[in-house]
């Protein structure tokens, strides 16, 4: 049995690893063989270029070498897949090698694309990529005042990152001592401050608190770097000095170069977490269309059960659960308090006052993410 | 030529419907219709008001057993 997965970022490297783990008697006995591809061999921390962008974690921090998260037992190799053969049960990488498989997992992910509104690649800083959390940063530092405005695609990863955000704003500002030179603008694209009821619930009179003001309905159209004025599909418009832009994603290119899914989204059975179709290809994490939040949180949970499920089926014959929408993410509300958005596709989240304890779990899951990468958390 | 596309929103709650529906929105060609499927109340007044503002078409708009059906036109 040739397992193959593609993609070494957060629930591509815990699928591989919970599979070599479960399946440790059938690879010693070479019936099973685990192969990951993956286009780089780093592997990076994303959450942590929140906190890159505010001085708190230095870039380097946020990488480990792929090779040193992995169990010895898996075959790994640094070779970007081009094409998808699902037809013959292939993929085709850059080097010009061809890998068989009999179960495919694709675990590749999504990228920003800020190009595609004009003017926001000039206009705007994000965190979203480590050249961006660093240069954010310094434009933090050397910010003496005025209107920095938060203005957010649709869709993108992490979705608290926005209000996240603005707390640590409110809170770096404050320890500069210029809180009342700047005025904080969060934009935001649906009616609310959050896409989720309950989170926008709680941020709401925590941003009226911190006098950071909101403007929902507001969907980025353009940007103009020269005016410093972005503008709305709804026909408004925002005044900056300081632009920063939560820019719109899409899953990776080969996705869409191989018509595997519009946007680079694969179409993928949300209980099953298998690609439409495809009975034999599963899809976990930001590349899925799945309608839950893209976050390593929830290709975490996802990884788990795709884990469970090919090792329940290669050692007995069938699956063994499905995936019940679980996700869980932190959301800090400042330099030292956190809440968390937990839930589910029954459960909505409740949110518990933000506390220091909290913040600290936040802090030491930044360390602890590296036992749950290797599948071990 | 328009086409017609199901949004299966049910049970979800982060990105959340709406969030869901302008993704898919912003894929859609001018004229297609997008049918949102959503359990959540919110849904019946947060969609229309997003779709007015941003200058698209209610279609239809009714709750059939537990679950919203709303078919947005896009028109820009």
């Amino acid at each position: 049995m040739r397992i193959l997965v593609v993609g070494g970022g957060t629930g591509g490297t815990i699928l591989a690893n919970q599979l070599a783990r479960r399946l440790v008697d059938e690879i010693r006995a070479h019936k099973v063989r685990i192969t990951l591809l993956s286009d780089s061999d780093r592997h990076m921390y994303q959450p942590g270029l929140l906190y890159v962008a505010f001085g708190q974690i230095a870039p380097d921090q946020l990488y480990r070498d792929q090779a040193s998260l992995l169990e010895p037992s898996i075959k790994f190799h640094v070779d970007a897949v081009t094409e998808f053969h699902l037809d013959r049960n292939q993929v085709k990488t850059k080097s010009g090698k061809t890998y068989d498989y009999d179960i495919l997992a694709i675990a590749t992910g999504a990228r920003i694309v800020p190009q595609e509104v004009p003017g926001l690649s000039e206009g705007a800083e994000e965190f979203y990529t480590e050249e961006g959390a660093i240069r954010l940063h310094k434009r933090l530092r050397e910010f003496q005042g005025g209107t920095v405005a938060m203005v957010v695609s649709i869709p993108h990863k992490c979705p608290v990152a926005p209000v996240e955000a603005m707390f640590m704003l409110h809170d770096f500002f404050k320890a500069r001592g210029i809180r009342d030179k700047v005025k904080l603008q969060y934009k935001y694209p649906v009616n609310h401050v959050h896409a989720t009821a309950n989170v926008a619930r709680w941020a709401k009179p925590e941003f009226d608190k911190a006098g950071i003001e909101y403007e929902t309905l507001f969907n980025v159209r353009e940007v103009d770097p020269v005016k410093k004025i972005v503008y709305s599909e709804e026909g408004t418009e925002c005044k900056y000095d300081l632009l920063i832009a939560i820019p719109p994603h899409r899953g990776m290119g080969m996705i869409e170069e191989n018509n595997l899914g519009q946007g680079g989204w694969i179409p993928t059975d949300r209980f099953k977490l298998t690609m439409n179709g495809h009975d034999n290809v599963y899809v976990i994490g930001d590349a899925t269309n799945i309608p839950v939040s893209k976050t390593g949180s929830a290709a975490h949970f996802e990884a788990e059960i795709v884990a469970e499920n090919i090792a329940s089926i290669i050692k007995t014959g069938a699956p063994v659960r499905e995936y019940d929408g679980k996700v869980y993410c932190f959301i800090e509300a400042g330099y030292d308090r956190a809440t968390y958005n937990a839930f589910d596709y029954i459960n909505l989240p409740e949110l518990k006052p933000p506390s220091k304890a909290i913040h600290w779990f936040k802090v030491a899951y930044n360390q602890l993410y590296w036992t749950t990468v290797r599948g071990l958390l | 030529m328009s086409e017609s596309k199901i949004i299966d929103a049910c049970n979800t709650f982060c990105p959340g419907p709406l969030m869901e529906l302008i993704t898919y929105m912003k894929q859609a060609n001018v004229g297609d219709t997008l049918e949102l499927l959503s359990t959540d109340d919110g849904s019946a007044a947060d969609v229309p008001e997003w779709a007015h503002k941003a200058g698209h078409e209610i279609v239809s708009n009714e709750k059939i057993g537990e679950i919203w059906h709303i078919k947005v036109r896009k028109t820009k």
